[in-house]
């Protein structure tokens, strides 16, 4: 029973970092950047949601949707502002960017909302039984809700116009241009979608841990970058199978090593993928293109 | 139909594109030939907006399309299938055509997707394949193909028959005079002369981003200069 609930625990914090992994995955497939301020993205939509909850008394689906548009125009802002300048530069200044832009939202929240942590309050209270456990709301909302826009998202990429779109940019810019596809608009829209994601992973997360801080984003940032390197960076489905596998791994670690030990064994997954396949479990062992 | 008057294009310090004029009319098979590095392909690019000129004009249907984004530019009837094909090797057969026929009406893609299977039934075939995994013929085809999803009035062909079996290379300048003769203008660029000549109205010669002799294909064919450098003597 305790490993059956363990495995639910992980899937349900996987289902969050598969959320964030999609991100870092479908930015780096289209720019070929690890977006290091994805993290604070998340960051930026929990204290979005708790401020409109809980200082301005809004009914939480409003509050939501706010979060969501707010991390849509922060990312997709970030993006214009800071990393479109530099596509041809050398990718160093890209990432050092992109450490920029995250230290800077960070030390944002910490000017704004103080450094001590604010409690979220759970949007979807209660439980219920399932396999002979009590599972939390949150949890099983938490599933449903990654699943369903896992299941949207990889639809969106291999059926629609502008997912296709977005397959044909990230493999080749200048050739999608004469296609007639606006790169610009593609590439804005990538991230668009990630920070929205964002978001709602940000939003289901804060329902089952309850604090937040303007730190919590470069943690759990983290963690999903090293879920989307486990399962292949640029690769969907990839971010999806990484994201569960780091969460489960966590949970299990928790449950029957050690907690101090969980965030020690998911880089420590991180270090052997490196080793063994760079490119992640789905990743062609494929020479990148530079 | 196509102007391009006093062009000048660097990579960085290298000028690659030397105060080059020219002009394709419509109806017309134009090509220009050269040696490699001689700057046929900067020239299509220049054309096509992938890279700006340092200075010069270029016209396209009467309105001026020098420093019209690339993006824009298939919505008036320009196609560039590119040096080296460069068709979405990831993406599959008929997702390429679509990405072709990106600024079309999907009623419209579906029409111009049955014209571009019946001109290559060898792409209906393979429609849900891979395009990475079409042998380079049917790579041709498949650029080819994508670029008439955008209905070109002018389709610019960087070295299409490079890297392809004899029999290949005469059945990809069959489908340049037929779709010529079905309207399409065309500008081509090609390291095999003869060929190009033999099918084209008109050619320019090219040599180190200049110039060098400009006349009709039947009388480039028999230019001694022409013959010398181009046509193996
Ligand atoms: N991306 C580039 N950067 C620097 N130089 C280039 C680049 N592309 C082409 N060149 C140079 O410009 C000249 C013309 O090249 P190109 O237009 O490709 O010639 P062609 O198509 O006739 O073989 C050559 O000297 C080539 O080395
Ligand atoms: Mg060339």
């Amino acid at each position: 029973m305790t490993l059956l609930s363990q495995i639910i625990n992980g899937i349900q914090i996987g289902s969050i970092y598969a959320l964030v992994a999609l991100g870092y995955s479908m930015v780096y497939g289209i720019v070929k950047l690890i977006n290091f301020a994805h993290g604070e993205i998340i960051m930026v939509g929990a204290y979005c949601a708790w401020y409109l909850i809980a200082r301005l008394n809004m009914p939480a689906w409003i509050a939501v949707f706010f979060a969501i548009l707010l991390c849509v125009i922060l990312g997709v802002t970030i993006e214009i502002v800071a990393y479109k300048p530099l596509r041809n530069s050398a990718r160093i200044s890209l990432l050092i960017t992109a450490i920029g832009i995250s230290l800077l939202l960070q030390n944002l929240a910490q000017l704004l909302f103080k450094a001590d942590p604010r409690m979220f309050a759970n949007l979807f209270p209660g439980s219920k039984p399932f396999l002979g456990l009590q599972l939390t709301n949150a949890t099983l909302v938490t599933i449903a809700v990654s699943v369903v826009l896992m299941a949207a998202l990889s639809l969106m990429v291999s059926k629609t116009k502008i997912g296709k779109a977005m397959r044909a940019v990230s493999e080749d810019k200048a050739i999608a241009e004469l296609m007639g596809i606006n790169v610009n608009t593609t590439i804005s829209f990538t991230f668009a979608i990630g920070s929205a994601l964002a978001a709602i992973a940000a939003v289901l997360y804060c329902c089952s841990y309850s604090q937040i801080e303007p730190t919590m984003g470069s943690m759990l940032g983290l963690k999903a970058f090293v879920a989307a390197v486990l399962g292949g960076i640029g690769i969907i489905p990839g971010a999806v199978l990484g994201g569960f596998l780091i969460g489960v791994f966590e949970s299990l670690t928790k449950g029957f090593i050690s907690s101090n030990l969980a965030d020690a064994v998911v880089f420590g997954i991180l270090i052997v993928v490196l080793l063994i396949k760079p490119t992640g479990i789905f990743g062609k062992n494929r020479r990148e293109k530079v | 139909m196509l102007v391009v008057k006093n062009i000048n294009v660097f990579y960085g310090v290298i000028n690659a594109v030397k105060d080059i004029s020219f002009e394709v009319n419509e109806g017309e098979i134009v090509t220009l030939i050269g040696a490699n590095g001689a700057g046929k392909s900067t020239i299509l690019k220049t054309v096509s907006g992938m890279i700006r000129p340092a200075s010069g004009f270029i016209e396209f249907l009467g309105s001026d399309i020098t420093s019209v984004e690339s993006f824009k530019l298939v919505k008036r009837g320009l196609a560039h299938v590119p040096e080296g094909r460069r068709i979405f090797l990831n993406l599959t057969v008929q997702e390429n055509l679509d990405m072709g026929g990106y600024i079309q009406s999907s009623s419209e893609v579906k029409a111009l997707q049955q014209s571009v299977y019946e001109r290559f039934p060898r792409l209906r075939e393979r429609r849900n394949q891979i395009a990475g995994t079409l042998s380079g013929g049917e790579q041709q085809m498949l650029a080819i193909g994508r670029a008439l999803m955008g209905r070109p009035k002018l389709m610019m062909l960087d070295e299409p028959s490079m890297g392809l079996a004899p029999i290949l290379v005469d059945q990809i300048f069959e489908i340049i005079k037929e779709l010529n003769k079905a309207g399409t203008t065309i500008l081509l660029v090609e390291q095999n002369a003869r060929m190009a000549l033999t099918i084209a109205n008109r050619g320019y010669v090219l040599e180190t981003g200049r110039i060098v002799l400009s006349d009709t294909a039947k009388n480039l064919l028999v230019d001694d200069s022409v013959k010398q450098a181009y046509l193996g003597g």
